[in-house]
């Protein structure tokens, strides 16, 4: 009984932390340039396929990652530098559309070169599961919430420290006054992308040895980054990663305890529940729009 | 002299007269093909359209963005599919019924979501849209589950119009897909009318004002909140009247009918063809249907190829198609 | 006289800032009621308090003796009241004599079935609305841009637009928001015998604007906030001897103020 809540809870936070990095990708584009990236998805499918085909072209698998990796980055500086940028006066539904033409394009790149099969990559470690009071854990789900809990505070400490992560933030909050001030803010902005591809890349990377990957994974991945995203307030970051971990958790829970055929619709059953009461989200501001 | 031909231009520019070249264009395709399966295409365009043009009013006239329209449409198709072969109701009466249901479903739902702003709007349209598909997908009982659902031929005042019968008319014969192309053009223009009624109305003024400035139309004294939600109800009855004779027409759905990608190329070909012209969203149709039969010769490329096509558009004609091409147009003639 | 418009000890905090604090006035029926004060004292959130944009904190306010506090906007619009707005609030959409037939929205049958069938009677009821609204356009001095895209219409007309448009819905009470700001010399001398027009058809007008020689021109009666709160309060005659206004409004910062604010 309560094993099975510990494993549930367990393997919910792992779905949840996922989730989060997807949501803070998400957040940094958001407060960067205002777009909501219905792309993002598709730096998760970049990293887990980027890694499977190096890894089948005979590299090791720590270099495959970095390949990936480095992949998923150069493609969310192309996207802002040739899609975005160019477009930067258009308006929302525009820029929505734009990433959604990405996305497809980008979904039709890895399915022209990598195929439409699914596949899988190998656990990190060699055992594959712990056993703690009954219930049964995957190694490879510490690894994703070590690496996510690495990830987040590397995140704060280059927006809190460094000085590329103070002109990013300074972009965020007034694209103009950072100009003045000397800051080449679509150099930033691009940045800023190329970020979030990687955090899209690594969070797709680090799941792919429990869930399996494809050119598609992308869509309800980066759909679910969004709504958690949204539950945060779009452009919170703390909003981010609990709104990752909530809907993990709840995505764990109904699947465990109520019917797996609904999980998938339990994020957007729970956004629009939270939005019916806060149309901010919760982290949202609630100021008063000036008149 | 000046005058005279300023209100020349104005008729041959002003809607109505674009109503009437549809019609007339509508009317002379037989003309121009020949084979089934361009019927097929062409009669696709004309329901996709009609879907299009509700969905124009609601976010190219009144600025409120739908990511999850399929879900109305599906539901329209999937009303019509349970009534007919379930509840054995005529296809006339069942479409009505669907379209009546469907109008209930988006004022019950469009009043909690409509007060969301921007992206929190599209968030909740959004996650309607998958909700429903996944409804749709696993309640077999009803719907038939990922396999789909078959729907009876639609009759007419009686008559049954399968794509497979031949019709006599005043001396005259006609395919069953000839006149299937015939009915969805006539919903089309029909759907335009009503559209162009409605944006050169009061109720269009005000619903364009939301666009141009909410706070404007309030202190003018529009509800804002109930004119969000009239014309949700209204683009909401368009994807389901489209829905529903898409059903009968095609004799068989499945749940991607209501799928979020189907939302996805909904909302682009409204934004490809030119938010606020419903003459741009109708290109818009045609070129959606249309382009997947250009792109079979790329195969495997062809959803990089469509992928670039959309952003190249967006990038490069932000206002859409037939807006962008109109004011170019315009600019060359001065 | 009978007070139009009251507002009783008002207060709207925004975050810890207090931009109207314990404000209490009343606005009589017929006056032109000037409100001035420096930027940031609190006019323009007034004026969203009082036409229901924002909600206050606290306090109460009545219109002709009912009580509206926090009363959506379109509701006030239907018993009379509108407003112009100092960072206009236009629909750029539109064209510019579409702006000022959305003013009309109250007086138009706006029924959906009845738009999509484009009965006779609203067809009707449309035409007149256009007829009368190219006519309000020229009333208020910007008759040339009626088929004009308002996005190609320069800041002047369109604060006149705005003027329009108010007007349009046929209000009791005027609320205008420094509608001289941007404009030149003449066109502030036709804007004020434009709000004389307005006041001369028995329209109660509220006037927040910082040309003095406008204000004290046209006003029946003034009101001076700073704060948020309450300063002065008179006749033009008053007021300008009012020693607490001269030092903190009328001395040199106004006049200062009021150069810059004249453009080139
Ligand atoms: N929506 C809002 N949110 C936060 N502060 C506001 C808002 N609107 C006005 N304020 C603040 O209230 C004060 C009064 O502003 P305002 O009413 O615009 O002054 P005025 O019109 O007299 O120049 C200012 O300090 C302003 O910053
Ligand atoms: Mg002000």
């Amino acid at each position: 009984m309560f094993s099975e809540f510990f494993q549930f809870t367990f393997s919910g936070i792992t779905l949840g932390a996922i989730y989060a990095l997807v949501a803070l990708g998400f957040t940094l584009i958001y407060n960067a340039s205002h777009v909501i990236n219905f792309a993002q998805g598709e730096f998760l499918m970049i990293g887990g396929m980027g890694t499977v085909v190096l890894v089948g072209a005979d590299l090791p698998l720590p270099a495959a990652m970095v390949g990936a990796l480095v992949l998923a980055t150069v493609a969310g500086i192309l996207l802002h530098r040739l899609a975005i940028a160019p477009a930067r006066d258009a308006d929302v539904v525009t820029l929505i559309i734009i990433t959604i033409g990405a996305s497809i394009f980008l979904r039709g790149l890895a399915q022209f070169f990598w195929g439409k099969e699914y596949h899988a990559l190998p656990r990190f470690s060699a055992t594959e599961s712990l056993s703690i009071g009954g219930a049964t854990l995957l190694t490879q789900s510490l690894w994703i919430l070590g690496i996510a809990v690495v990830l987040v505070v590397a995140l704060a400490l280059f927006f809190g420290r460094s000085r590329l992560g103070k002109a990013i933030l300074a972009t965020s909050m007034n694209k103009d006054a950072a100009r003045l001030a000397g800051i080449k803010t679509q150099v930033i902005l691009g940045v800023a992308f190329g970020i979030s591809a990687l955090l899209g890349a690594a969070a797709g990377l680090i799941v792919t040895p429990i869930t399996f990957t494809a050119y598609d994974v992308g869509i309800m991945l980066g759909l679910k980054g969004f709504v958690a995203a949204a539950i945060g307030g779009l452009g919170s970051s703390t909003g981010a990663v609990v709104g990752g971990l909530l809907l993990g958790l709840s995505e764990a829970y109904t699947a465990g305890y109520i019917s797996s055929d609904y999980k998938d619709a339990v994020p957007f059953v729970i956004i629009l529940a939270i939005l019916f009461f806060l149309p901010n989200g919760l982290f949202g501001s609630r100021a008063a729009e000036r008149v | 002299m000046k005058e005279a031909r300023a209100m020349k231009k104005n008729i041959l520019i002003s809607p109505y007269g674009g109503l009437l070249l549809l019609a007339l264009m509508l009317a002379l395709m037989p003309l121009a093909v020949s084979n089934d399966f361009h019927y097929d295409l062409l009669t696709k365009i004309c329901l996709t359209a009609t879907v299009a043009v509700g969905l124009n009013l609601l976010v190219g006239y009144a600025g409120q963005v739908s990511l999850g329209h399929a879900a109305f449409y599906g539901a329209g198709a999937y009303a019509s599919a349970i009534l007919t072969s379930q509840y054995n109701l005529s296809p006339m009466v069942a479409l009505l019924s669907a379209a009546a249901g469907v109008g209930v479903m988006a004022w019950l739902v469009g009043r909690p979501i409509l007060h969301l702003k921007g992206h929190y709007l599209s968030m909740a349209t959004l996650g309607l849209g998958v909700i429903a598909a996944i409804v749709l997908n696993n309640e077999e009982q009803l719907t038939g589950g990922p396999d789909g659902v078959g729907l009876p031929p639609l009759s007419l005042f009686g008559h049954e119009l399968s794509v497979f019968g031949e019709y006599q008319f005043a001396g005259l014969t006609f395919t069953g897909v000839e006149l299937w192309y015939l009915l969805a053009a006539a919903v089309l223009v029909i759907a335009v009318l009503l559209a162009l009624n409605i944006i050169d109305s009061p109720l269009g003024r005000a619903l364009r004002a939301l666009h141009g400035s909410e706070i404007a139309a309030q202190v003018a004294g529009v509800d804002t909140a109930k004119y969000k939600l009239r014309v949700f109800v209204i683009s909401a009855v368009y994807a389901s009247v489209a829905g529903s004779l898409y059903g009968h027409y095609s004799g068989f759905i499945t749940p991607t009918v209501a799928s979020f990608e189907h939302s996805i190329e909904l909302i682009t070909i409204v934004v490809l063809g030119g938010m606020a012209s419903t003459f741009g969203v109708i290109i818009g149709a045609a070129i959606l249907v249309l382009i997947p039969q250009f792109l079979t010769d790329f195969q495997e490329l062809e959803m990089v190829v469509f992928g670039a096509i959309l952003m190249a558009v967006m990038i490069f004609l932000p206002r859409g198609l037939l807006p962008s091409v109109l004011q170019r147009l315009q600019r060359g003639a001065q | 006289m009978s007070a139009l418009l009251s507002v009783t000890n008002l207060s709207k905090e925004f975050g810890g800032v207090h931009a109207i604090e314990d404000l209490s006035f009343e606005v009589q029926r017929g006056h032109v009621h000037s409100i001035i004060g420096p930027n940031g004292a609190g006019k323009t959130t007034l004026f969203n308090l009082v036409t229901g944009l924002y909600q206050p904190s606290d306090g109460t306010v009545t219109l002709g003796g009912r009580d509206i506090t926090g009363r959506a906007p379109h509701k006030l619009c239907e018993m009379g009241m509108a407003r112009t707005f100092q960072n206009l609030q236009i629909c750029m959409n539109m064209s510019a004599l579409e702006n000022v037939m959305l003013g009309r929205h109250r007086h138009l049958g706006s029924g959906a079935l009845a738009a999509m069938l484009k009965l006779p009677g609203l067809r009707k009821a449309d035409r007149a609305c256009r007829e009368q609204c190219r006519e309000l356009m020229h009333f208020v001095g910007c008759g040339d841009y009626q088929d004009h895209a308002a996005s190609a219409m320069p800041y002047g007309a369109l604060k006149r637009l705005e003027i329009a448009r108010a007007l349009a819905a046929e209000p009791d009470i005027l609320l205008l928001d420094e509608p001289a700001a941007g404009l030149n010399a003449t066109e502030t001398d036709a804007l004020r015998s434009v709000i004389q027009k307005i006041a001369g058809k028995g329209i109660t007008v509220v006037l927040v604007e910082h040309d003095m020689k406008l204000v004290m021109n046209v006003s029946d009666h003034l009101l001076v906030i700073s704060y948020g709160r309450k300063l002065a309060e008179g006749t033009p005659e008053q007021i300008r001897e009012h020693p607490e206004v001269i030092a903190a409004y009328l001395g040199g910062g106004a006049r200062e103020r009021q150069a810059r604010e004249v453009p080139a």
